[in-house]
């Protein structure tokens, strides 16, 4: 069944959140949010190396994994194959785009393992996405990802100036954060169909 | 051979061959997309504290360690390692460090709740929001709010809020990196270092009358302790007693003399 790129699109970015209604890449979902610069610094990693993901998975699961029926081996060769890229990229920003590794490159490292970006390469495979979809996927769901971030680092950051009781000051508080958002994505975008 | 065991080596050969090839373009590409870089740099990054505090002047320990190598950047430049890493760095960079003493930030206010509140502040807890409502709650504009922004502001969590109202500096945890200083509204916070012993602990240019009403610690401005002092160390300007740290001798005189027990010793 082909679906419309838009609906995809729309599905990754709000209905299949990442961090709010799936739960993926919880980790730097409260670990980096702690100020919008960080968080924003973080997203675009996720949304380039989403999108990288994608691409380098859908290659390696059509020409390698399926031709020789190896599918079961999806999930250890994506995790090869990711880290392996994030590195590669870490590489080639550091030498040619110095300023970009700056602001960007202490991110790489902590994705490499984010298991977000290996959901967005098994979510491919197992929906069955065609080169086009899969690549479209991939960058919505970065992209509902970066939203999320900043959302949340932009409600810790002001939380920072209410009075709290300082049994539930920092982490706590941000899971509170977090089920509120979360309550609020679910209720707009999967209880009620769109 | 069975069908279980061709299929093992299969994926066997499939995952290995996979992991050779990304790992041989990895080799590939660590080679290719090298980056020079003075081997200097690194061995002083591993010796500085690695918090990214900015205290240096720079962004963050590995852009002070490369403006050491390449721009002659004070090896003495790192506030927070002390002389230890001002030692090792000068080890690295092959130059002498002469010891300095430490200092810690010293509060220049003696307040807190000998001094009055002129109405009760409901707000965000935090001396700059405190300053913008009138200068404040407290009688005097001049000295601590003891909201904290200091406290804040040290990412070694050196400082807290005594049972005083005023900010307590702890020295074991301190690094003198100067945060605390920089980050107060009202500039109550100062070097000090730990042989000067003698402080006048008000920042209040009011005149005595007016420093009296709100205070009961402040300085008056009587001067009592300018004429008393043997070195001549102590001028009163503005109604406030300055201490030259350089001919004070820490005789005590000042402090027994000083109605207001402004001046303390430590």
């Amino acid at each position: 069944m082909e679906k419309a790129l838009l609906a995809i699109f729309l599905e990754g970015v709000f209905i299949k959140n990442f961090l709010i209604i799936q739960f993926l890449g919880l980790c730097s979902f409260v670990g980096v949010t702690k100020d919008v610069k960080s968080a924003a610094g973080m997203a675009g990693a996720v949304v380039f190396v989403m999108a990288l993901a994608a691409t380098a998975s859908y290659m390696i699961y059509t020409y390698i994994l399926v031709p020789t029926t190896m599918t079961f081996l999806d999930l250890i060769s994506f995790i090869v194959v990711i880290a392996a890229l994030v590195q590669l990229v870490e590489f080639v920003v550091r030498k040619n785009i110095p300023a970009l590794y700056r602001s960007l490159g202490i991110y790489l490292p902590l994705i490499t393992t984010n298991c977000a970006v290996l959901g967005v390469v098994m979510l491919n495979v197992q929906s069955e996405y065609n080169f086009i979809q899969s690549v479209v996927f991939g960058i919505s769901a970065g992209i509902g990802f970066t939203i999320v971030m900043l959302m949340m680092s932009a409600i810790r950051e002001r939380s920072s100036f209410v009075r709290t009781p300082s049994s539930i000051k920092g982490l706590p508080l941000a899971f509170l954060i977090a089920t509120m958002l979360s309550l609020a994505f679910v209720n707009y975008f999967w209880v009620i169909p769109i | 051979m069975s069908t279980t065991t061709t299929f093992l080596i299969e994926s066997m050969a499939i995952l290995g061959g996979l992991g050779l090839a990304v790992g041989l373009m990895l080799i590939f590409a660590s080679k290719k997309f090298k980056v020079e870089t003075n081997p200097l740099v690194e061995e002083i990054i591993s010796v500085l504290p690695g918090v990214n505090c900015g205290a240096c002047g720079y962004a963050g320990c590995s852009d002070f360690a490369e403006r050491v190598v390449n721009e002659n950047a004070p090896i003495t430049g790192c506030p927070v390692g002390g002389f230890d890493v001002a030692k090792e760095i000068g080890g690295i960079m092959g130059q002498e460090v002469a010891e300095g003493e430490k200092q810690y930030p010293f509060i220049k206010c003696h307040g807190g709740l000998n001094c009055v509140d002129r109405f009760e502040y409901v707000g965000f807890e935090d001396c700059k929001a405190v300053m913008m409502l009138s200068d404040g709650e407290k009688g005097c504009s001049y000295g601590c709010m003891g909201r904290g922004t200091c406290v804040r502001a040290c990412p070694f969590d050196a400082l807290y809020i005594g049972d005083d109202r005023l900010p307590q500096v702890n020295k074991y945890l301190c690094t003198s990196c100067g945060l605390c200083i920089t980050s107060c509204p009202n500039d109550v916070l100062a070097f000090a270092k730990e042989s000067e012993k003698i402080h006048v602990r008000c920042v209040s240019h009011d005149k005595g009358k007016a420093v009296k009403e709100v205070c009961t610690v402040g300085c008056i401005g009587c001067k009592i302790c300018e004429k008393n002092c043997p070195e001549q160390a102590i001028t009163v300007t503005d109604f406030l007693a300055v201490i030259d740290q350089d001919k004070c001798t820490a005789c005590g005189i000042c402090v027994e003399k000083c109605p207001q027990n402004t001046i303390e010793a430590r």
